[in-house]
């Protein structure tokens, strides 16, 4: 933000005296802030449930919370309530992301077909998902296929509509060099296609992965498909404060996994992008 | 987007017909001819496999009517909207409120970094039972739910859009002696708009999804609870309609937003295309 000459000295990723760049941060340092600032979450919430401004029955201190959570990640039933919910997330992801790249990539390719298919998609996409789970408890029950049917209608658009703006943005002259070239259509779309769509198909992924785990832990604690959804419906129905608190903290765990995972994906994927290597050179 | 496609197929209509009334025809085709074949078959499959579960669009359409428009609309369904745009308005102040803080100062930023990453990685929904733990099973739950689950995309997209803010422009801005609240309209708010309306957008979606199921899960009243009640009483048809109407509110909401995120937003449209040298 500073010092325009500074990258010219070429060494940004490691600086070794902190003096010549005074705004700079000192690394480690975020690191540092971050856990004081996590440390101080926690005392906040270790404290306020002691003072008489919120009941301890409704707000159980951290430290309970995360003894109870330790203690229920000791038994299987957890665990096979993790398992039940990863494996409902990935199923989903699996089958939205299969229909919609293959959709997107046939739809986005036929302009015709794309026009014809326009005003559908614009009606469909943003119909809430959660309007389908009176459906889903009457055709499935509390099978698997209920949470399948709404993690993937949801996440099936988020991935779906990135395809077609990747199919879209190919570069015209790219295009037509393939074309001079005698690139057959199935090696245009394999070196031609397939990497302009990709940063938008895994962007994509990620908007649709987050949807995914909010739909199947919605799925499995409306309908009461097993999983982790189901576990906090029943620990909240039995008055269980400190364990619906530790659910949730599992949940979140759950949600920074997959964030993280499908990031470092992002990165792998696309680590000749220069998204990315813009990213490592600055 | 799809300009492309459209321009084709202008051009070949115009090429073969020659006449404008041609043309329109094809586009009126082309917006409405999926939809109308998709009804169609959904007439045809209900009709066909006599299934309890499938009602035909005909009958939806004449209980919609029968249902919803009634006194129904303004005990069910108002409520549950006003609800569902006070949690996201509070969401919207709340978010933008903290973001810009946050966004401005790296090292608050780095502070709570870890703790942000957390808690928007919680699925919201998780949060209707905690709520209904804390306060109980009203209308103000119902708003709460919305604001803890709205809050976290307009936040994060608060902070990277302020995060991002042009050097150039923030130097020139120094330089002129712009600052305080001022500075925040000027440059910092203005800048970050693109990015904070693509987190309200993301929150809008997510509003909607937990008014629906606070009310389904946690409620007495509303219209996620009225739908539940049909389904649960086999009420199959008028369950179908509030599917209808679920659904109508979703595309409405999105168009609203997205009229008014154009309207907004023109400036950086305009600014975006000049700069490609459009």
């Amino acid at each position: 933000m500073t010092a325009a000459p500074a990258p010219a000295a070429g060494t940004g990723a490691g600086p070794g005296p902190a003096a010549a760049a005074p705004r700079r941060p000192l690394p480690g340092r975020d690191a540092l802030l971050g856990g004081a600032g996590a440390a101080a979450f926690l005392l906040l919430w270790e404290v306020v449930p002691r003072t008489p401004a919120v009941s301890a029955d409704y707000l159980p201190p951290a430290s309970e919370v995360l003894a109870t959570l330790a203690e229920r990640s000791a038994t299987a039933a957890f665990w096979s309530a993790v398992g039940a919910t990863v494996s409902a997330w990935a199923l989903g992801l699996a089958i939205a992301f299969a229909a919609a790249v293959a959709l997107g990539l046939v739809i986005g390719s036929v302009p015709a077909l794309r026009a014809a298919t326009a005003s559908t998609v614009e009606f469909l996409r943003p119909i809430p998902s959660v309007a389908l789970i009176p459906l889903a408890i009457l055709m499935y029950g509390t099978d698997l296929r209920s949470t399948l049917l709404l993690v993937v209608y949801a996440s099936f658009w988020q991935i779906y509509i990135q395809v077609l703006y990747g199919v879209a943005d190919l570069d015209p002259v790219a295009e037509q060099t393939a074309r001079a070239y005698g690139l057959g259509r199935w090696a245009r779309l394999r070196h031609l296609v397939w990497p302009t769509a990709l940063p938008y198909l895994l962007t994509g992924v990620r908007l649709g992965a987050a949807v995914a785990l909010i739909l199947t832990i919605t799925a499995q604690l409306t309908i009461g498909t097993p999983g982790l959804g189901q576990e906090i419906s029943v620990a909240q129905s039995s008055g269980a404060a400190p364990l619906v608190y530790a659910l949730i903290v599992a949940t979140g765990l759950l949600g920074v996994a997959v964030n993280t995972g499908v990031r470092a994906l992002e990165r792998r994927l696309l680590r000749w992008h220069s998204s990315v290597r813009g990213e490592a050179a600055v | 987007m799809s300009a492309n496609g459209n321009a084709d197929g202008s051009v070949k209509a115009t090429a073969t017909a020659g006449t404008a009334a041609r043309t329109g025809a094809a586009a009126a085709g082309r917006v409405l001819g999926l939809p109308a074949v998709l009804i169609a078959l959904w007439w045809w499959a209900a009709a066909s496999s006599g299934s309890f579960f499938l009602t035909d669009p005909g009958t939806i359409a004449a209980t919609f009517a029968e249902v919803w428009v009634s006194e129904r609309f303004f005990t069910d369904v108002l409520p549950s909207v006003g609800l569902l745009l006070t949690g996201y308005a509070l969401a919207a102040v709340l978010g933008i409120g903290l973001g810009v803080p946050l966004g401005l100062s790296t090292r608050l930023r780095a502070a709570a970094e870890p703790v942000l990453e957390f808690l928007r990685a919680v699925p919201p929904p998780v949060l209707v039972p905690l709520l209904m733990l804390l306060v109980g099973l009203d209308g103000s739950m119902r708003a709460a739910v919305v604001v803890s689950g709205c809050v976290w995309p307009v936040l994060l997209n608060t902070v990277e859009g302020v995060r991002a803010v042009d050097p150039v422009l923030a130097d020139t801005c120094r330089v002129y002696g712009v600052r305080g609240r001022r500075r925040l309209g000027v440059l910092v708010l203005r800048s970050a708009s693109p990015q904070i309306a693509a987190g309200l957008r993301q929150a809008l979606s997510i509003a909607i999804i937990l008014m629906v199921i606070s009310e389904m899960f946690a409620s007495s009243s509303g219209l996620g609870y009225a739908v539940v009640q049909f389904q649960r009483s086999f009420a199959i048809p008028e369950m179908w309609s509030g599917i209808v109407l679920l659904g109508l509110l979703g595309v409405v909401l999105s168009a609203v937003f997205a009229r008014a995120e154009r309207h907004a937003l023109a400036w950086h449209r305009g600014l975006r295309a000049a700069s490609r040298g459009e």
